[in-house]
């Protein structure tokens, strides 16, 4: 019973920050079609502006996080406007472009700053439970990933912009016939998703080591998730996180974490071998079919 | 390609329209180049030779991505994973079979196992229906996980050898041969052998994408779905095509065995790693083979002086550069350079250059703030 608390909690966890990792590349990558390589190391520079924030400016930590979501989005359009504009149109062009962006800003991190920060403590305290103490901050984390889903459906079905971006996403050329300015869109869209993955950054600067070579873990992480979830952004991110977390937690438990990743690799593979579009394309099918058979 | 001489002859075999370079000058140049190559060790000495022997073993990646990308579209950060896997199969089956045979028997299997590492993940990808993009994905996560398991593998034992972490495999001298009848490989004949290597696989490979089946990757390369419809089995195509990319960049991975003696995850699998071969080729020119290959030896050149002087910038500049040659010139330097002789073959040197500018102007000016057309449609009109 107490190992699967343990295990309940190392679920939480495994699942809040592949949601968490996953959200801004899933948003870029579903409307723009960019597929973003540096998005593990706009995750990073989330994390390193909040430890900067936080032992460099002397901030709460609330505002660490809030500076470090305001600089990774300022950073995302900056990207935007000067690299990612060119190679619209042209996927493995933007490819290469920002798997140079990413050689670029973790080296130049470990330039900048060294190997290793100063680690931020983590909010909320622990509870116990016989042998065991968890920090509370795990169930908090799980909370966020949830509240940033349902932050981002809100954001496409309820607002403006949500429906100049569908609208992009579904006929760009009569978008921009009927006034969309689509160039804004898809700088707006680069911000937020960079705006998220500077939130991801800042949640998890408490709970692990900040290093500038720490995005490569993320960007696996964030492909899998994208991968497994398929077209739709919220509810794709949102099952495949919750999928893919329960295997990592289990195999992370077992087997440590190494194989963690590649078993998630493995499941991967496995599910775009059968479900081609992943899990949203599957459930979208069956959708289809319970609506045919109701008519 | 409309100028270029019709392929006859012998030599033709290595000539067509998905090479650049035909004709007595460009053969001329090639002999030239070989024979400045063999002549290279006598002139600067062994500790230089060497050098130049690790750039030449980058050539075999940048051949590798170059046939895989520049000729059948498929972007792979995969192919130094398969360079590594190689690396490191050599050096298991080295340490096990510790013998001059075992030693030859090694060189095949670590070829094979690069290809049959590419060919179990093609089938999964190309048979799994997945598309171009998530192939690029795929590969590189691949890499990366490849990377995660090398640097904690340090007590995992393949026969008698352990894969090492961090720090590693390394093996001793080889020694090739079977029974009484053995050559030890040292510097500066592992040198000559290289440089025959390579030369042989250019050729090879310029032989085999002008062929039918090189037509073949190129319509794949330009529309996948237009040579489904034409009849050919593109999944199957694609998977022989990464499968030989695979053992192309398993004969890189022997060489660079040979050269070094030893082999770590960071070498092989980092990200950086991945992304070299990349640059390597978009720089050089990713349709055509002679390109990556120049554009290999000199980055490499560059990267290691670079990082002597330099260590914590060299990275950087490697970053920095990939950037730079997909904005600037999305073609790579070697077919812009051609474009460049051309056209001032065309206009005369003086005409040329104002055109030129004029034209370059124009480009800048609409980029940064000219008309914007509703759709693609009227942007194809506008050239």
């Amino acid at each position: 019973m107490v190992n699967g608390l343990n295990l309940a909690f190392q679920y939480l966890q495994g699942f809040s920050v592949l949601v968490l990792a996953a959200v801004g590349l899933a948003i870029i990558f579903g409307i723009m079609g960019v597929i973003n390589l540096a998005h593990g190391e706009f995750i990073m520079v989330g994390a390193y502006a909040t430890v900067f924030g936080y032992h460099d400016l002397g901030l709460p930590l609330v505002a660490s996080m809030a500076l470090a979501v305001g600089v990774t989005a300022a950073f995302g359009m900056v990207v935007e406007r000067l690299l990612i504009k060119r190679t619209y149109g042209r996927l493995f062009d933007s490819m290469v472009v920002t798997l140079g962006l990413s050689l670029v800003l973790s080296q130049g991190m470990l330039v900048l700053r060294g190997t290793s920060e100063p680690s931020v403590p983590t909010p909320f305290g622990t509870i116990s439970y016989g042998a065991f103490s968890q920090s509370v901050y795990r169930v908090a984390l799980a909370l966020a990933a949830v509240a940033v889903l349902v932050g981002v459906y809100w954001l496409f079905t309820r607002t403006e912009y949500g429906i100049r971006a569908r609208a992009t996403i579904q006929d760009e050329g009569t978008a921009r016939a009927l006034g969309v300015r689509t160039e804004r869109v898809y700088s707006t869209t680069f911000a937020i998703g960079s705006a998220l993955a500077g939130l991801a950054g800042a949640l998890l600067a408490p709970i692990v080591s900040v290093t500038p070579t720490m995005g490569g873990t993320y960007l696996v992480k964030s492909f899998v998730v994208v991968v497994v979830g398929g077209p739709s952004v919220v509810l794709g991110t949102g099952l495949s996180g919750g999928l893919l977390g329960a295997v990592d937690a289990v195999v992370t438990n077992v087997y440590g974490q190494t194989a963690g990743s590649i078993v998630l690799l493995v499941v991967t593979v496995v599910v775009i071998r059968f479900f081609q579009d992943g899990v949203t394309g599957f459930t979208d099918r069956v959708r289809d079919r319970l609506a045919r058979e109701g008519t | 390609m409309g100028t270029d001489a019709f392929p006859t002859g012998v030599l033709g075999r290595f000539e067509g329209p998905n090479t650049v370079g035909s004709g007595t000058r460009f053969w001329a140049a090639l002999a030239v180049t070989v024979v400045a190559l063999l002549a290279y060790p006598s002139v600067v000495g062994p500790f230089a030779a060497g050098q130049l022997t690790r750039y030449l073993v980058s050539a075999f990646l940048a051949l590798s991505l170059a046939f895989v990308w520049g000729y059948a579209g498929i972007l792979s950060f995969g192919q130094n994973a398969f360079y590594g896997l190689s690396g490191y199969a050599f050096a298991v089956v080295v340490g096990n079979l510790a013998s001059p045979l075992g030693t030859t028997v090694g060189v095949g299997v670590a070829i094979l196992f690069g290809a049959l590492s590419a060919l179990v993940l093609g089938y999964f990808m190309f048979y799994g229906g997945v598309r171009d993009v998530y192939v690029t994905i795929t590969t590189l996560v691949v890499t990366i996980v490849l990377n995660t398991y090398g640097k904690t593998a340090s007590q995992v034992f393949v026969g008698s050898v352990n894969l090492g972490g961090d720090t590693g495999v390394g093996i001793g001298e080889i020694t090739l041969g079977a029974g009484p009848a053995t050559y030890t490989l040292v510097q500066p004949a592992t040198y000559y052998v290289i440089v025959a290597v390579l030369l042989a696989t250019y050729l090879g490979l310029r032989a085999l994408v002008n062929s039918d089946f090189g037509r073949v990757m190129v319509a794949i390369r330009e529309d996948e779905d237009r040579a489904e419809m034409l009849g050919y089995d593109v999944k199957f195509r694609k998977l022989v095509v990464f499968t030989i990319g695979g053992g192309i960049a398993g004969l890189g991975g022997v060489t660079y065995m040979a050269w070094g003696y030893s082999i770590t995850p960071e070498v092989v699998f980092s990200a950086a790693a991945a992304a070299y071969p990349v640059v390597w080729v978009s720089v050089g020119g990713r349709k055509t083979l002679s390109g990556p290959i120049v554009a290999a030896v000199a980055i490499e050149w560059l990267r290691t002086t670079a990082s002597v002087q330099f260590p914590e910038f060299a990275k950087i500049g490697v970053g920095v550069l990939m950037i730079a040659s997909i904005l600037l010139l999305p073609d790579g330097v070697v077919p812009g350079l051609r474009g460049a002789s051309r056209y001032f073959d065309r206009h005369g040197l003086a005409d040329g250059s104002r055109l030129a500018i004029d034209r370059a102007r124009r480009a800048v000016g609409r980029r940064v703030g000219g008309p914007i057309a509703v759709d693609e449609s009227s942007e194809v009109v506008q050239e």
